[in-house]
């Protein structure tokens, strides 16, 4: 999955067949029809166009990817818009007529005032818990934090991971081997328990160093993943080409072999980011993550587990944007692979198939009988 | 490979010492021990000497970067047989607490893993065969579901939904007929989308897989099965005959006449003559344990086997295998079927009709036959596995699904189906034995991530296993159990990463062991 070969690939079909000794071996007209059928094909989807511009083209394309993307975007609007922003020092209002931490008086037990059929939204369109938080603010505020840290985290952690795999992969040796076993140390230590000695040392320090810390400790699958990419490629011949052209260490990772890695990274970090949402909520809810008074999505699930058969909008809320968020990523990622991965083509069904089958063999027919 | 093996061990022997004195050092640091004595309301010369002594037991005193020495010298010690992973903030030895909190783990990761494996390698392979069916395309989104739910969630939902709503259903078990018709369409979708094949097959499939369950569940309504479940001197070898066809199908392909006697003679052998002496023995209740029933299981492995080795023939491999996995899977039903035959005691008299269970891995003082006991476990087993279950089989069958995919597109299987061998030959031998290959080692990576996300579920449905022991230990600061939990799941990563490889060159020739 690299530049390299994908060029080298476009350059295979664009150049005339026919050269190839095995379709050579194919003479006749029905080799020659195949041939064209097949080159088509393959020729449509590549022609004269740049990497980023057939990776571009192929994500648009992948349907469910695209969907999931817009969703991604409507619940990060929303989660910003409603609630406002409060870190960093940074204030600004939203526009929903509750804040998270407001405790108006319960209304109707803190039934959810939202209807589909007639369509109404209501004062408190998610419901109240029994102290009278709104649960639409409250579960906003909660998207808001998990959003926040699943980016910083996924930020971080590809920073860490591509550096050090790139490191590791470059230098070799002892580098490499201190790096690898430093991967090993950060993959042994139990998750939950960095966690909680964050969450119990730094638990003012709120999600922005919770995400910065999870990052820390996330990047270990993309630093494996980039380091045995690097160690391909730094034996191609444009590397070796680079150096001899007396181009440093750092320009040869950062300028000629980093790009070729470049699906495996956004890939990777699209994953991780999926991951790091349900790790933060599994952080969360054992109360090692976010603390009240702020909220977030694993916390207010976790607040309110017992009240699942009592009051079960409580519960259904925060998970349902756990799920959405997890789940865009987790779509928005295949499509990118599916995108980057020069092997996947969109598949043809076996119907497709034998009916293309089909196509060529009549055409063979007929070639064939115009030629006798 | 010596030499790999032994530099590996001693690299993983470094890795463990330094994440353990890092683990040491950051637990340790990461609150204060004494806190619940410190805010106690006890007065303050009673508090003092309690801090005192928790200080003396633990020795406080000594600043963690070297209190850690003392935790090791303890490990070091295990050489002249004084093992210990010293004791908790209560006093209990770790072992002995982790011991029994591997334990019930243990047997929850354990049961998930292969049930989950099963199920989702099962699966990956349904939708590669089907690729780009709408069958794919429904698997692709609920697995995908799947993976993006929070285990608790799911845990949380499970408590309520099958446990405390099916406990109710069963004071009344009828099923409504439209949840009938639901099932009903739902399994035929299903298995139409499995089959496929032309429109007429589809529709053939839809037919049976559409009335299988009406006729099955309306039958279960009018004899209320789910509150006294049974299958029977009928239904246990027909269950059985159906396990055999099966079988027969996967292992050898239904042509091979002799493959086909041998699983039919085991299936109706076990199943049904061998129905009644079999009940004779499950009775008795003083030989019945564990053991004996793992080798009543064995004894009646071999006895296939045996039965397709008496059908003779050229080669008798093939037969011995299909006889061997149809007396398994036979005498896996007779064994359900006496295990339904306790339910109705286990639910009305053990749990006061209220049978699936939230909390805990077992009833407390339950001293019962085996069989009792057995209905016991499962009852409280069965709604953590699934929750373990639905997060692992989505990541499963999306591994098997792509690597079964990489196997089918290569040469070799274009030339296994262009020397004309079966659909199933081609299948089962050549491409699902090599796309096994990648799917061990993913799946040994991945049982990491299983522990930990038995910590969470252990959490929800209150187990004492290592994931309560863990976070207990947490809250308090307690470090030698931190310790003690942190050994065991490390271990156990470092070890199963070390199988992959190994396992993996044993798997592909292709692939040495180097450095």
């Amino acid at each position: 999955m690299t530049f390299g070969q994908l060029n080298a690939g476009a350059s295979d079909v664009g150049a005339p067949g026919g050269e190839d000794p095995r379709n050579l071996a194919l003479q006749g007209a029905d080799g020659l029809l195949e041939q064209n059928a097949e080159a088509s094909i393959e020729m449509h989807e590549v022609e004269g166009l740049s990497l980023g511009r057939i990776v571009t083209r192929r994500f648009l394309r992948h349907r469910a990817a695209m969907i999931c993307l817009v969703i991604l975007a409507i619940t990060v609007v929303l989660a910003f818009t409603s609630q406002g922003i409060d870190a960093f020092g940074i204030q600004i209002h939203g526009w929903w007529m509750w804040t998270y931490s407001e405790v108006p008086d319960v209304i109707n037990g803190g039934e959810p005032t939202l209807s589909l059929v007639p369509f109404n939204i209501g004062i408190h369109p998610l419901g109240q818990d029994t102290v009278g938080h709104d649960m639409f603010a409250q579960v906003m505020r909660g998207t808001q934090q998990s959003l926040m840290i699943v980016f910083l985290a996924g930020i971080v952690s590809t920073v860490i991971g591509v550096t050090l795999g790139s490191i590791a992969g470059y230098f070799g040796g002892w580098i490499d081997a201190l790096l690898m076993r430093l991967t090993d140390i950060t993959i042994i230590v139990p998750f939950y328990l960095i966690a909680a000695i964050v969450g119990q040392t730094v638990g003012g320090a709120g999600p922005a160093f919770l995400g910065i810390f999870l990052g820390a400790l996330l990047w270990t699958t993309l630093a494996r993943l980039v380091r045995g990419e690097v160690l391909a490629l730094r034996e191609r011949e444009f590397v070796e080409a680079a150096k001899v052209a007396g181009a440093s260490d750092a320009r040869i990772i950062f300028r000629h072999i980093l790009p070729n890695t470049v699906g495996v990274i956004i890939v990777s970090a699209t994953l991780t980011m999926s991951a790091t949402i349900l790790t933060e909520a599994a952080i969360s809810f054992l109360g090692f993550g976010v603390r009240p008074p702020d909220t977030s999505l694993g916390l207010i699930i976790s607040q309110y587990q017992s009240a699942f058969s009592t009051r079960p909008w409580l519960f259904w809320w925060p998970g349902l944007f756990i799920v959405i968020i997890a789940l865009t990523i987790n779509f928005i990622g295949d499509g990118l692979r599916d995108a980057f991965d020069p092997r996947q083509r969109r598949g043809l069904t076996r119907r497709a198939r034998r009916e293309r089958a089909m196509e060529v063999e009549k055409a063979t027919a007929e070639a064939a009988g115009s030629a006798s | 490979m010596v030499s790999f093996i032994v530099r590996r061990i001693l690299a993983s022997l470094v890795v463990l010492f330094v994440a353990s004195y890092l683990v040491y050092n950051l637990a340790a640091n990461s609150s204060d021990p004494l806190a619940d004595l410190r805010s106690s309301t006890l007065p303050d010369a009673q508090k003092h000497a309690l801090m005192q002594q928790r200080i003396a037991a633990l020795q406080l005193d000594v600043p963690p970067y070297l209190r850690y020495f003392i935790w090791f010298g303890g490990i070091l010690a295990g050489f002249v047989g004084k093992f210990t992973l010293g004791d908790t903030i209560d006093g209990q030895h770790v072992t002995d607490a982790l011991g029994s909190a591997m334990g019930s783990t243990l047997q929850l990761v354990t049961t998930a893993f292969v049930i989950g494996l099963i199920i989702g390698v099962t699966i990956g392979i349904a939708t590669a065969l089907r690729i780009y069916s709408t069958f794919d395309y429904i698997t692709t989104f609920v697995a995908f579901l799947f993976f993006s739910l929070p285990v608790f969630w799911v845990a949380v939902m499970l408590k309520q939904f099958a446990a405390i709503n099916f406990n109710d259903f069963l004071s009344n078990p009828v099923i409504p007929p439209l949840w009938i018709g639901v099932i009903a369409v739902i399994s035929g979708v299903v298995w139409m989308g499995i089959v496929g094949g032309g429109w007429r097959r589809r529709l053939i499939v839809f037919g049976i897989a559409t009335l299988a369950p009406v006729v099955v569940l309306t039958f279960t309504n009018l004899t209320g099965w789910f509150k006294t479940p049974s299958l029977g001197p009928v239904v246990t070898p027909a269950l059985a005959i159906g396990a055999a066809v099966v079988v027969t199908v996967l292992s050898t392909g239904w042509a091979n006449k002799r493959a086909r006697y041998t699983a039919l003679s085991v299936a109706v052998g076990i199943g049904l003559v061998l129905y009644y002496p079999l009940h004779l023995l499950f009775n008795q209740f003083g030989v019945i344990n564990i053991g004996t029933v793992l080798l009543l299981i064995a004894v009646m492995v071999v006895l296939g086997g045996v039965g397709g080795w008496l059908w003779g023939g050229n080669d008798r491999r093939p037969q011995i295998r299909t006889g061997a996995l149809t007396g398994f899977a036979t005498i896996l039903i007779v064994l359900i079927d006496r295990f339904m035959e306790s339910w109705g005691i286990y639910s009305d008299q053990v749990t006061n009709g209220r049978p699936i269970s939230t909390v805990g891995a077992s009833t407390p003082d339950l001293d019962a036959v085996f069989w009792i006991d057995g209905l016991d476990t499962f009852s409280h087993l069965i709604l953590p596995t699934i929750a373990l279950i639905l997060i692992s089989v989505a990541s499963y069958s999306r591994y098997a699904r792509a690597s079964l995919l990489d196997v089918l597109n290569q040469d070799y299987i274009r030339t296994a189906r262009a020397k004309g061998l079966t659909e199933r030959t081609v299948v089962m031998r050549h491409a699902f034995r090599n796309a096994l290959i990648p799917i061990t080692t993913i799946i040994a990576l991945d049982l990491g991530a299983l522990i930990s996300g038995a910590v969470l579920t252990e959490t929800v449905f209150a187990w004492s296993g290592m994931g309560a022991l863990f976070v207990q230990a947490l809250h308090k600061v307690d470090l030698n159990p931190i310790m003690g939990f942190f050994l065991v799941t490390a271990i156990t990563v470092i070890v199963f990463n070390f199988l992959a490889d190994i396992v993996y060159s044993a798997l592909d020739p292709r692939i040495r062991v180097t450095a």
